[in-house]
């Protein structure tokens, strides 16, 4: 697995909020590790069962954590990465969307020298199969085993997820980096971490409209990947200088078009699946091709 | 968001960038009251469009007279100007900008906007002004100049001169030209732009710099504190599928064909418009319901999609995760009630309680054709328009 296991304590920022309780609960039921949870002015408070502290810096204190979920509303979100980033935690996960852009460059800013990894913000989460889940996907559609998934898109992912699992293929990590333009951890970030994981034999990597990170991943992954990965791409119809939902998803000045990344994905020896529907085929079929179908298959 | 020219020429002048003066009009007679209040003798009369391009449409006019002004004026307002920016069916031209002629000795380009590779605001320049900043990207990229900016300080000064000497700025405006990008950079960060272009910068016969045209475009995430720019949101050029939609926090974007499409996600959404057209048919809009599609989420979306003419058919894909499949074909049923449905109607459910959403869906005595997969949907659906 990557980032996060068993192992790795959470706390909840902004756990006292209604959608924070909602999966601070789904958390605790999937047998994340949640040890705390941060609302200024509710420390003292207990929320699903665990401690509320005012501040990061108390919380990882007295409990120990080393990774952070955030659910805090858009206007506050950057100010609760830079306090988990401040508190020197692993890994921050952020869940809000709709963040300002201008904030997100000021937190890579903050960032710069710093340990904390940030994934997101606008993502799914995080999640290793009957280990740890910290985000919002369904835990159940996930199954342990060895293929990774990184992803732009939440409701993607799952359907990468549920099309594997169905198969018995199950899923070292599934990673969601989020749909925004400033991100805390891109592709090749989760990409490299993959390479080096030895429970991760192949990578599922969902891209779509917007940027070049997919064509540099691209690149990357011919260099340096020496496990197979398969792609997909979203956003073929979608018009130009539209944006598609994501702030993150949108073609300007004529690039960024899925044609252009395939494109770059099939140079590059990726394999990129024709339709959302075949994602989970087309790294079937790679895996056999490499010999590699009987041990990613889930027993 | 967008904004009109003379909004983003009012914002800049606030930040002392230099504009030349204007007025905006929405009558032949403003248009004349305004250029009478212009000390010049030559104006420019300048269809007023959220769309680049209008000059080559002849959506741009100099008049040598007030007579001039009135009778420009006079053909411009309710014609409907079609620019390679705003599609085929063009935008109705309602407001002008009234503004005074220049004399302009070299046009330049000046443009600042997010560099998703390096997470920063990157200055851009070019002494190609007036040609579109792609075209000179591609021809001749050598003549784009950068200069990447620290978030934490901001454009600095030796920054701004640097750009302004390596496109070319005659030495004596050199100054004049960097206390401009000073000046566009606290806008733009400010205001929360996305996109600040100034195209063209033009150096002036009396030794001035100034924007000629101006661009900004504003975070739609950053405008809940920026109130003041969404008093510039001018309704007529949005479309007002668009604008309903965003009343109930869904996201649509309307496009050509005939399949509506309600998806739960913006990449599946996308995905959904990219599988309906690989088995031959035309989505109509993109539309992602969000996290939580309730009944009444669904039936606004429903009466969204029913709103263009257009649509012969709707597809509903649906990833139940958090949200339960039962609770969506219950709000898929409600809705399909309300608005009295009588096109075809295919539904996609997978995720949580799949089987009992199904059940509800068949047993609802509606015409709705349950799909097993993305692709099976997409089938279905392109064959019943």
């Amino acid at each position: 697995s990557v980032f996060i296991n068993k192992d790795t304590r959470v706390i909840v920022q902004g756990i006292t909020g209604s959608t924070a309780l909602f999966h601070t609960k789904q958390m605790l039921e999937y047998g994340t590790n949640i040890v705390g949870g941060v609302t200024p002015g509710k420390g003292g408070t207990e929320a699903e069962g665990v401690p509320v502290f005012n501040t990061v810096a108390e919380a990882v204190q007295t409990t120990g954590a080393n990774a952070s979920v955030i659910y805090v509303p858009a206007p506050f979100a950057a100010d609760a990465i830079m306090e988990a980033v401040d508190a020197e935690l692993d890994l921050v996960i952020c869940i809000t969307e709709h963040i300002p852009v201008l904030d997100m460059v000021k937190v890579k800013r903050f960032m710069e020298g710093k340990k904390t990894r940030l994934i997101g913000p606008n993502c799914p989460g995080v999640i290793t199969p009957e280990e740890c889940k910290i985000g919002i996907m369904p835990g159940y559609i996930h199954k342990k085993g060895h293929v990774g998934v990184v992803s732009r898109s939440g409701t993607l992912t799952y359907e990468a997820v549920h099309q594997l699992s169905e198969a018995g293929v199950g899923q070292s990590t599934a990673v969601g980096i989020g749909g925004d333009p400033v991100n805390g951890t891109n592709f090749i970030d989760v990409l490299k971490a993959f390479n080096e994981d030895p429970d991760t034999h192949a990578v599922i990597m969902i891209g779509e409209i917007g940027g070049t990170a997919e064509e540099e991943a691209a690149e990357w992954v011919k260099a340096n990947m020496t496990k197979p990965v398969v792609g997909f791409i979203g956003g073929k119809t979608a018009p130009p200088g539209k944006r598609m939902g994501h702030a993150g998803a949108i073609i300007s000045g004529g690039k960024g078009t899925a044609d252009e990344k395939i494109k770059t994905l099939n140079a590059c020896g990726i394999e990129v699946a024709e339709t959302p529907s075949v994602m989970g085929e087309t790294l079937i079929k790679v895996l056999k091709e490499k010999n590699l179908f009987e041990t990613c298959k889930t027993h | 968001m967008n904004i009109h020219e003379y909004q983003g020429k009012e914002v800049l002048r606030k930040y002392g960038v230099s504009v030349p003066e204007g007025k905006v009009a929405f009558t032949a007679e403003e248009a004349v009251e305004s250029a009478k209040s212009l000390s010049s003798s030559v104006y420019v009369v300048k269809a007023q469009i959220h769309a680049g391009g209008r000059g080559k449409a002849g959506g741009v006019k100099i008049a040598k007279s007030l007579d001039e002004v009135k009778a420009y004026a006079e053909e411009l307002l309710g014609k409907t100007l079609v620019t390679h920016q705003t599609g085929p069916d063009g935008q109705v031209i309602k407001r002008l900008l009234i503004e005074e002629g220049c004399d302009i000795k070299k046009e330049y380009y000046i443009g600042l906007v997010l560099d998703r590779a390096t997470s920063r605001i990157v200055l851009m320049a070019s002494e190609e002004g007036g040609t579109e900043i792609e075209e000179v990207a591609e021809k001749t990229p050598e003549k784009i100049k950068k200069a990447v900016i620290d978030p934490a300080v901001g454009l600095q000064g030796y920054q701004a001169r640097e750009i302004a000497f390596a496109i070319n700025i005659p030495k004596e405006l050199v100054g004049k030209a960097a206390k401009f990008m000073l000046g566009l950079y606290k806008a733009f960060v400010e205001k929360d732009c996305s996109i600040a272009e100034i195209n063209p910068l033009v150096v002036t016969g009396d030794g001035n710099v100034m924007a000629l045209d101006a661009k900004l475009n504003f975070d739609s995430n950053a405008l809940y504190r920026q109130k003041d720019i969404m008093e510039y949101r001018d309704l007529d050029e949005e479309d007002p599928k668009e604008i309903e939609a965003s009343k109930y926090d869904l996201s649509y974007i309307s496009l050509d064909g005939n399949i509506g499409c309600m998806v739960n996600g913006a990449g599946l959404a996308m995905s959904t418009m990219d599988i309906i057209k690989h088995y031959g048919g035309e989505p109509a809009n993109f539309l992602d319901v969000g996290g939580g599609a309730t009944a009444e989420k669904v039936t606004e979306a429903f009466k969204i999609i029913l709103s263009d003419q257009n649509v012969k058919g709707i597809f509903v894909n649906i990833f139940g995760g958090i949200m339960k499949c039962d609770v969506i074909a219950e709000g898929v049923v409600e809705a399909t009630r309300q608005v009295g449905l009588t096109l075809p109607l295919v539904v996609r459910l997978e995720g949580t309680n799949v089987d009992l959403g199904k059940k509800i869906l068949s047993e609802s005595g509606l015409n709705i054709t349950s799909a097993e997969s993305m692709a099976d949907g997409a089938q279905k659906i392109v064959s019943l328009v």
